[in-house]
């Protein structure tokens, strides 16, 4: 799994091999379906000019070598959003061997509506019906080969996440033959108009890769896309759609993407209707889960308590681990910073610790906490508090959906930065990304457990976790009141809930955590060696002196302790590590008081999450909003430190 | 919220009634005495005026409901004194407390074209300063972009129809209009909520949270401010 971004040539296929894309609704299960089939053979990138992950997985099925494309979830193909825009790009230029449409046979009217778009878009599609086994619970009979005879296509039913019909999807995917399967009719009026524009088109020099009857349908459903290519090469036709559209809006008295979205599901709920039949059942047990979850009372608490919980289960697993592990490691490698030796064997030393302290401190937390991450996530329990608590995100300038990437955020910034992409607009994805910045990560927890648990009792470390809570929703309601824009209103799917699939959850758990060890750990290695250089150098000293007025006033801190802090810049937990040899001994509370203690972990939990982060930030949303954002959060860390040494002190 | 202005109007009570009916039906004579600051026996002699003039059903003992003339007339000037509350607030830049009291005198004389471009003017808001849900106009359009297209002149819509924020969970109602931004707008559409389309409330998140819905056999949860954008009929 390799971040970077692909060119097209990446993802042709190879001599004689056969291309096929997975397309499909958000959550049917296609990444299921895509990392059964690839396993590890796998490449993880962006279509180009746009911030849009495609995996891409390499397979070899009955000697034929297949590459195959994980495109991202998505409800329609008129383009709104980058999602919407790459995966039609995708269809018309790769040109795919087979489109392996998923659909969630627990929602199939809605997962249809998009499978009528790729048949008017002329994709070679064959459908893969997942989830059939709950569907099967909930009473759903579906009459598979009638959906195949009204729509023309083959349709193979799925347990994808037991793997149960991957097989025989396979099997089909490599020796179907396009047929060209004919798209479902509108009503007259709209045929006839679709008729017309055909014609014109078919005569016109219009230069698309798209079916002539998609592009007459997109121009009648105001599709940005289509809309521009028209306007600059047959403005007359532009027009002329106008027209005929006008015509249509007065007889229907609704806008002409309505009619037409409408007719759709129309057919759509005629296909239903001869193919599924409903059964009574009986609630189980995840029926009522799902009630107590979002009861007005229980939810809330319900909700408060599953973070509480996470939260705890990570310090405790990861403490056991980090312990476990750094006996392990100790024994063949150093796990102390060494800042006295010679140039290069700081480096060294430095280099090496940056390895050591990734895989002592930061993966021990990092895995506990993506596994019951994953099994919340896999279960839908985060839907439901994405619900509950979206009334309180919007005082925050954001909606429910953010809580995810916020606790993310709680395992490692980076890669909780990047799943920011899940909110609709920019202004969402800056405010929060600059929660999840002052949100303690592993590494800082690494610190407030070694700093404020260690010397002052577990109390002062759930007050800093207290202090953090009211800091972050202290920033967010400021922000987002500066921040010009609105909070666009929540639409979010609730799926039914599930027993969470281990399969499911170990993946999800390995990808984050390797995710981590391939955005940050080289940082970890570099940044470790230089910063021990050059502290050896030197030229840490007088920066050293420049900090002294924001540490010696303001924080009432040591000046020695300035040092620590462009150390923690690389890796927080370095600030833990090198306290002892910044001070000269080991015996903490020797040489600093409680206050001091205290405010040194409440300023490494604030100031700049780290370089790894900034990088991620940078990459984004560019230099401008990273500096904004690492300017309020050292603004922070140093009012929320003052404050409290000097009310520490007061006491 | 007092009403002294014009306590005896007719608008008064029905405006009154109608807020007070957002989530409810049947509104108590008490509760609705306190609501205008009257007591509660002019309450009732009021009442059994508008009873007699078909604007609302008395029911001894359980209190007070709008009839469909009732609910089209309190709509109305719900409508119109959010709107110019609105109007006085965000573009004169007078504060939410002040606007009130303007608006009570405002809203039995603006007209219903008036009320049209006022409400595009505004872009079609769906709050008013307060907070509360500004109820939808009297138009027969299933979204906003019928009536920016055509004059003001339109067809008046026959059912009465309130925003899906107001309903309680395991009600329906069938869509007939979308208000607001048409990229939202598109994006509901897409998931099924095309005019025509029955809904039912599954749920509700406290403190005016979303409302999960269950349309074309898929379950969504949508933010208040989108549930006060989706008006439905028979409810």
């Amino acid at each position: 799994m390799i971040h970077r971004h692909i060119a097209h040539t990446q993802i042709q296929r190879s001599k004689g091999g056969i291309l096929i894309a997975l397309a499909g609704n958000a959550n049917v299960g296609k990444s299921v379906i895509f990392n059964y089939l690839t396993g590890s053979h796998q490449v993880i990138g962006n279509w180009p000019g746009k911030t849009v992950e495609l995996a891409i997985g390499r397979l070899k099925y009955r000697d034929k070598e297949i590459t195959i494309v994980d495109l991202p979830g998505i409800y329609s193909l008129t383009t709104y959003s980058q999602e919407e825009a790459v995966t039609r790009e995708f269809i018309t230029e790769m040109k795919p061997d087979i489109v392996i449409n998923v659909v969630d046979a627990t929602v199939l009217e809605r997962n249809l509506y998009f499978t009528i778009q790729l048949l008017e878009m002329g994709a070679p599609i064959i459908i893969c019906l997942n989830q059939m086994d709950v569907a099967e619970k909930q009473g759903l009979d579906i009459d598979v080969d009638k959906i195949s005879s009204i729509l023309g296509v083959p349709v193979i039913p799925t347990v994808a996440i037991k793997g149960i019909g991957l097989d025989k999807l396979m099997e089909t995917a490599i020796n179907y033959r396009h047929r060209h399967a004919k798209p479902p009719t509108y009503s007259e009026d709209i045929e006839r108009i679709i008729k017309i524009l055909v014609s014109k088109i078919n005569k016109s020099k219009l230069d698309t890769s798209y079916p002539p009857r998609f592009i007459a349908i997109k121009m009648l459903e105001g599709d940005p896309y289509i809309m521009d290519v028209v306007a600059r090469e047959d403005p007359d036709l532009i027009e002329h759609v106008k027209l005929l559209a006008m015509e249509l809006e007065e007889k229907y008295g609704e806008p002409l993407f309505c009619v037409i979205a409408s007719q759709r599901y129309r057919i759509i709920a005629k296909i239903i209707n001869e193919a599924v039949r409903r059964r009574a059942v009986k609630a189980d047990i995840l029926y009522y889960i799902d009630r107590i979850t979002t009861h007005k009372v229980f939810g809330i608490l319900i909700s408060t308590g599953v973070l509480i919980t996470l939260l705890l289960w990570t310090f405790y697993i990861g403490d056991f681990l980090s312990t476990i592990l750094e006996d392990l490691v100790s024994v063949i490698a150093p796990v102390e910073p060494d800042i006295t030796g010679s140039l290069i064997d700081t480096m060294i030393n430095g280099a090496i610790g940056g390895i050591v302290a990734g895989i002592t401190l930061v993966i021990p937390y990092v895995i506990p906490f993506y596994l019951f991450l994953a099994v919340m996530e896999d279960s839908g329990i985060m839907t439901r508090i994405a619900f509950m608590i979206d009334t309180f995100m919007h005082k925050l300038g954001l909606h429910g959906k953010a809580v995810i990437p916020i606790i993310l955020g709680y395992g490692c910034n980076v890669p909780a930065i990047f799943s920011t992409r899940i909110l609709e607009t920019r202004r969402e994805r800056v405010i929060a990304s600059l929660a999840i910045t002052l949100v303690p990560c592993s590494a800082r927890t690494v610190v407030i457990l070694g700093l404020a648990a260690a010397f002052l009792g577990i109390e002062a470390a759930l007050s800093l976790y207290a202090i953090n809570i009211a800091i972050v929703v202290a920033v967010g309601y400021l922000v987002s009141r500066i921040y010009p824009g609105e909070t666009p209103g929540l639409i979010m799917e609730i799926h039914q809930l599930r027993i969470p699939s281990p399969r499911v959850v170990f993946r999800q758990t390995l990808h984050r955590t390797l995710s981590i060890i391939y955005l940050v750990f080289p940082i970890y290695i570099i940044g470790s060696a230089s910063v021990q250089a050059l502290y050896k150098l030197g030229v840490l000293e007088p920066i050293n002196t420049a900090l002294s007025p924001i540490t010696s006033n303001l924080l009432g801190l040591p000046p020695a302790t300035g040092t620590l802090f462009i150390f923690g810049f690389i890796r927080k937990e370095l600030i833990l590590l090198l306290l002892p040899q910044v001070l000269g001994t080991f015996n903490i509370p020797l040489v600093l008081t409680a206050t001091q203690i205290f405010t040194i972990a409440l300023v490494s939990m604030l100031y700049i999450p780290c370089v790894s982060t900034v990088a991620a930030l940078s990459k984004e949303f560019g230099w401008r909003d990273t500096i904004i954002i690492s300017i309020v959060n050292i603004l922070v860390a140093i009012t929320a430190g003052s404050i409290i040494y000097h009310m520490l002190t007061l006491l | 919220m007092s009403m002294k202005h014009r306590p005896n109007s007719i608008e008064e009570y029905l405006e009154a009634i109608y807020k007070l009916s957002e989530g409810k039906r049947d509104i108590k004579t008490t509760e609705l005495a306190e609501f205008m600051g009257i007591k509660p026996s002019s309450v009732t002699e009021m009442l059994k005026k508008l009873a007699e003039l078909g604007y609302v059903e008395y029911l001894p003992y359980k209190g007070v409901r709008l009839t469909g003339k009732g609910e089209r007339l309190g709509r109305r000037i719900t409508r119109r004194h959010r709107l110019y509350e609105i109007f006085l607030w965000k573009i004169l830049g007078k504060k939410p407390d002040d606007v009130h009291e303007e608006a009570c005198k405002a809203e039995h004389g603006v007209s219903d074209e008036t009320d049209i471009l006022l409400c595009r003017f505004l872009g079609a808001p769906s709050r008013c300063p307060h907070g509360s849900i500004v109820p939808a106009c009297d138009l027969k359009v299933s979204t906003c972009e019928d009536c920016e297209t055509v004059g003001t002149n339109m067809v008046k819509r026959d059912d009465e129809v309130r925003p899906i924020a107001w309903l309680n969970e395991g009600s329906s109602g069938v869509i007939k209009f979308i208000r607001g931004d048409s990229r939202v707008l598109r994006r509901l559409i897409d998931l099924g909520l095309t005019p025509g389309t029955r809904i039912h409330i599954l749920r509700k998140a406290p403190l005016n949270g979303p409302v999960e819905i269950l349309v074309r056999g898929s379950r969504l949860a949508l933010g208040s401010d989108i549930a006060a954008n989706i008006f439905v009929s028979d409810v």
